[in-house]
Formats: C-alpha cells, structure tokens, sequence
C-alpha cells in the first residue's frame, strides 16, 4: 500500500510514517496543503492521511478540492478536533473517516482497512504464498481452493507474518505490532491465534514453525 | 422570559389612545353638529317670527290721530306648528302697550326698521322674542310703535331633540367603527414585532444570524441593534469555538506525538521495565485525551440539553451509521455488532445529542466486551421507543448499578480500561433532556444491558 501522510507536525509525522513502514507500506510526507496537492498530482496513493490545521489553509479546503476533483483515493483525517459538529463537517465533505489525535495505531490500521475495503478494487491487495491465496483487505484466505473468511485479528497476525517471510517474531513483539494497549491481550491469546491459522493453513506448503523460546516464523516449501 | 421587565403593552396603549381620541372626536362632532342645528333651527323660528312680526307692523297706521292695526290672519297662522306652540303678541306705542301681553316688554331704544330678537321666559316655558319699531308720522309728531310676537320653543326643542338622537347614533357609530380600526391598526402593528418575535424565538441555539425579514422602519434600529448583537455574540462564540480548536490543537498534536513515539518505541524495547513504563505513557496519554474529549462532549450536552434543536430524527439510519463508524473499532476484537432494527424509528429529537450518547453507549459496550463476542443494538417500537445497547460481558456489578451513570462514576471491576467515567453520564443526560430516562440492566447472560428510552 502507498500512503500519503499530510501533517505539518514534523514529530508527529515522522512517528507515524515510521510506524506505517514498519507494516510493510509505503509512505510520502507532506507538510503543507501545496506539497499534498503535488503529491497527489503525481503519485497514484491507496489512502491519504490528512491533518486539518495545516500551516498554509484549512485541510478541509484540501478534501473538498480533492473531491471536485474527482479524485476516488480514499481520506482519513486525522483531526485535534473532537467536537461532534466536526465529525459530521468532515464526512460531509467527503472524507472516508476521521481519527481523533492522539490515536492508536492499532485503530488507525483498522480505520484504514475498512476504508481500503469500502473502496476495494482500487488496490492490489491479494497475494500468493506458496499455494495460499491471501487478501489481507478483504480478509479471504483461499487454502486449495478452500476459502475461509479470517477473523481480524487472525488477518492481521497472517499478514504480519506474510510481511516478513523468514523473520522470526517474539510473542511479545507480536503483541506490539497486533493489538491496542488498551486491549490487554495476555502472550498467551497469541498461541490461540497461531494455533488457530495452523488450523487454517493445514494441508498447503506454507507452516508457521515455532522456534522455541524465541518466537513463530512462517515458512513455504517451494 | 421571566425576567424581562414590562411596562404596559404597546398594543393596548395604542388602542387605547386612539379609542380614546375617538370618543373625544364623537363629543365633538355631537356638540358642533347639535350646535349648528340648534343655530340652523333658531334662524328658522326667527325667520318666521320676524315675517310675522312685519305683516303685523306694515298694518300701523295713524288713524284719527290714533294709532291702529289690523292684524292679518296669516300673521298668527304662519306661526302655526306641530307641537302646538303658543304664540303672544304685544303692541305697544312708546313704552304704552296697546294690545297684548304685558309681560312683553320691547327693549328700549330699539331703531326703526330692524328686527331684533331675544329669548326669555315666561312662566317656566322657554319663548322666543322678535321685536320691530316703526315710526309713523302723525299730524301731532312721529310715533313709535313696536310689534313683539313671541312663541314658545316646544317644536324647536322637539326638533332639537330628534336631531340630537340622530347626531348621538351616528357619533356612536363613528365610534365604534374607529374603535374597530384602532383595534385593527395596533394589532397589525404589535403583529410586526409579534413575527419578528417568532422569527427570533424559532431559531436553533446555533443560528446567529442577522434578522433579514423586512421590518417597518421604526422597528429597524431595534433590529439593527439586535443584528449588531448577534453578530457580536457570532464572532465571540466563533473566537471561543477558534481557541478551543486552537488549544486542542495545540495540546493533542503533541500528545499524538508523545504516543506515536512510545508506541514506535515500544517495537524496540525489550526491557520489562521499560516496557511497562512505556504502557503505563501510552496509557495515560489515552486516559487524557479520552476525558478531554468526554469533558468537551459533555459540556456541549449540557449547553444544547437547553436548547434542543429538534428535528425529525430517524434511529435507525443514526444507528446504522454510527454502527458503520464503530465497525472498525469492533472488528480490532473481532465483536460484530448486530443490529436489531426493523424499519425506520423516527422521533422529534436533536440528533447531535442523540448521535453522541449512542456512540458513547456503542463505546463502552465494545470496550468492555470480551473479544469475538457480539454487540447487540435493538430498537424496541413497543410503548415508548427506545434503544438497547447489549453487550455479553460481565454485566454492571447489581451495587453499582444506581450510581452508575452519576458523573465520573466508573464501576469498580474495569480491568484496567482507559475511562473518564463520562460516558454513561453523557447518555443519561440526553435521554432526560429529551423526556425520557436510561435504565442499566444485565441480561439473563449476565451481559450489560443499558437501555435509553426516548
């Protein structure tokens, strides 16, 4: 996936790419509405990020542009603004969705998805990993022609996994990159959901190994 | 309203000066009207009178050196009126009365040749004097001889009288049909400000802006004045509403990069100290952010619970698209939210309002609810309408569930969830605000169960 992040808190920006990396996507920064609207000119984004107090106009004149434009990419705005009035103004000019600062990762991945989803067909989602079919937008897994819909958070401990063929993760890393600290998940619900994939993927090439006492990596034969 | 201090109403003072004027104007018309009749009928009588009086004096003559006259029937049949008027004479030559009435005596130093007219009275009755002198010239010197014809006024009065009657009709009349317009013309005006009144009272608490409708000039600088207000309050409330912005601005930005930067950190960091100082960051930064933003949410209740601004409000497309909004929140559990709703549920109710205690209820249910479990939304259309949020979690705790949705009152079994303790509260106050109330139950599951009913 390509981002395009619009935030003119440089911080802020950089925390937040950096995190969006780490998933696996690509990220662009701009900082002020002019440097958004060149990007958005020239480069083909998945999803735009956007800020709303930006340093040179309203973000919100930038969405409404966007939308005369009659560019379909998706927005999400991620706004200091919690008034309820806001919320509706802003899906009213035609964001996707909205965020409120300071935000969970672990939400703004799930924002993002549903909004991916929504517009699905825009994105290139579905990958091949030996003989498993896997769409981490839609959530599909197709096993030998045997699909099965994934729960969230089994998508999301897959796609970590896929991401990064061959590298080993720790339960507590996983814990990190998958659920909001809000959630209180224990390491253990983390060998449910493994066990719960092993299940899904049995019978194709792919396995996820465990090495003892370090973690879970996935493999293919092939 | 209650507060506002009233002299009078303008409209019964209007109606009352100008009823007022009215019946003045009717006193008026009736005095010079009776007036000039009375005017019109003494001249009249007088006209008679004085043709009367004439007939007789031109019959004077000196006969054999006595002064005669010969008085003409037509003299005293002239005088002849409906009401029987009595009619008297005297003729005198000098101050010696010839024939006649003696209590009719002329004036002296009366000219010869004029009429001269006076009302006196005799023996109660109101009579009417016309008096002429004529000089004959005898063989021993002129002679002066005066002719009074006097009569009574009763066909006059009588006149007068039924004059008077249709005068007072018709000033009774002219009354009422001012009164009418006066009625009419204070009500039109006190119905101008009446619709400017309206046009102000009808608006939503939010609207400021200035009044457009076209007012009577005497009303525009009131209106200006009022315009001026608004437009003052507008630009404090937009300043106010600017700094609020500005500030959450300036403090959430931060506070996402704080968070951001614990949570990239937190990628990193293996040590369990240092983990756990690094959660307990995140954690607090949520806590604050979450109660600013209830603590925002519920002042604009508390100000808008005031002035609702109703509108024809349908639950289920509200539910449906906060639902919508809440899916990926819900979806990070893996809860599904299912939403138990037939048909359109529409109420008169401010959507804001209600829109902000049902994602508060959503909220909490999905932050309390167990992963991969199901969230229930229900609209129930049986005697009153109300909406259900369920969850099958663990239930309020059955000693809590009174104070529960008292402010800042969080139960006590939270597992650690990041609360202000608002939410609850926020949904309570706009079930009130819009008459109805919130009941918390738990299911038969043990689930929580709270309940709006609107």
């Amino acid at each position: 996936m390509k981002y395009l992040l619009v935030e003119d808190n440089l911080e802020l920006a950089d925390a937040v790419a950096s995190r969006i990396r780490l998933d696996g996507h690509t990220v662009d920064h701009a900082a002020k509405i002019a440097e958004a609207s060149a990007f958005v000119d020239t480069g083909d984004y998945d999803l735009i990020l956007l800020d709303i107090m930006l340093p040179d106009g309203d973000g919100r004149s930038f969405l409404k542009q966007h939308r005369a434009r009659k560019n379909l990419t998706p927005v999400i705005v991620l706004t200091a603004r919690s008034q309820v009035s806001d919320r509706i103004s802003l899906l009213d000019l035609g964001a996707d969705d909205y965020l409120t600062k300071p935000f969970d990762h672990a939400e703004l991945q799930a924002r993002c998805r549903a909004v991916l989803r929504r517009n699905a067909g825009s994105a290139q989602s579905a990958q091949t990993i030996g003989d498993v079919e896997f769409d981490a937008v839609s959530g599909l897994l197709n096993v030998n022609g045997n699909c099965i819909n994934l729960r969230n958070r089994e998508l999301r401990l897959l796609e970590l996994l896929i991401g990064s063929k061959g590298q080993v993760f720790s339960k507590q890393k996983l814990v990190d990159r998958l659920f909001s600290y809000d959630d209180d998940v224990s390491e253990n619900a983390i060998e449910v959901y493994i066990g719960r994939l092993r299940k899904h993927i049995e019978g194709s090439n792919v396995q996820i190994v465990t090495l003892r006492g370090l973690g879970y990596r996935l493999d293919y034969d092939g | 309203m209650a507060d506002v201090n009233v002299s009078g109403s303008l409209r019964r003072r209007l109606a009352l000066i100008l009823t007022g004027g009215a019946a003045l104007l009717a006193v008026i018309l009736f005095l010079v009207v009776r007036a000039l009749a009375a005017q019109v009928a003494q001249q009249g009588q007088d006209n008679i009178l004085n043709a009367s009086m004439a007939s007789v004096l031109d019959t004077a003559v000196i006969r054999e050196g006595r002064v005669t006259l010969d008085f003409p029937y037509s003299s005293l049949s002239m005088l002849n009126t409906a009401a029987d008027d009595r009619v008297f004479y005297a003729i005198h030559e000098g101050a010696t009365l010839l024939s006649g009435y003696d209590w009719l005596v002329p004036q002296s130093g009366l000219s010869a040749g004029d009429a001269y007219f006076e009302t006196t009275s005799f023996n109660g009755d109101q009579v009417r004097v016309a008096t002429g002198v004529r000089i004959l010239t005898g063989t021993d010197g002129p002679r002066t001889v005066s002719v009074s014809i006097a009569q009574t006024q009763d066909a006059l009065s009588d006149t007068l009288n039924a004059i008077s009657r249709n005068i007072v009709l018709l000033g009774l009349g002219f009354f009422m049909l001012v009164s009418a317009l006066a009625i009419w013309a204070a009500s039109t005006t006190s119905g101008q400000m009446h619709r400017l009144t309206t046009s102000v009272t009808r608006r939503g608490p939010q609207d400021l802006s200035p009044v457009t409708q076209p007012v009577p000039s005497e009303m525009a600088p009131l209106v200006g004045s009022l315009n001026r207000l608004m437009s003052r309050l507008d630009h404090t409330l937009a300043q106010s509403e600017d700094f609020i912005a500005e500030a959450a601005h300036r403090i959430r930005t931060p506070l996402a990069t704080v968070r951001s930067h614990a949570e990239a950190t937190l990628q990193r960091v293996e040590q369990v100290e240092n983990r756990k100082s690094l959660q307990a960051m995140v954690r607090a930064i949520d806590e604050s952010s979450r109660a600013a933003g209830q603590l925002l949410d519920h002042a604009m209740v508390t100000f808008r619970a005031e002035n609702l601004e109703m509108s024809q409000v349908d639950l289920a497309d509200l539910l449906r698209d906060l639902g919508q909004s809440m899916s990926p929140v819900a979806e990070m559990k893996d809860i599904s939210i299912t939403m138990e709703i037939d048909g359109p549920a529409t109420l008169q109710g401010d959507a804001i309002l209600l829109q902000n205690a049902l994602r508060n209820l959503i909220d909490n249910a999905l932050k309390y609810a167990p992963v991969e479990t199901g969230v229930t939304v229900r609209i129930s259309k049986a005697a009153r309408l109300s909406v259900s949020i369920i969850d099958e979690g663990q239930g309020f705790a059955s000693d809590e569930i009174q104070t529960l949705s008292g402010r800042f009152v969080r139960g006590k079994d939270m597992d650690n969830k990041v609360g202000s303790g608002l939410g609850l509260t926020i949904a309570h106050e706009v079930a009130i605000a819009h008459g109805g109330e919130m009941i918390l139950t738990n299911t038969a599951e043990g689930g929580a169960c709270v309940t709006l009913y609107l």
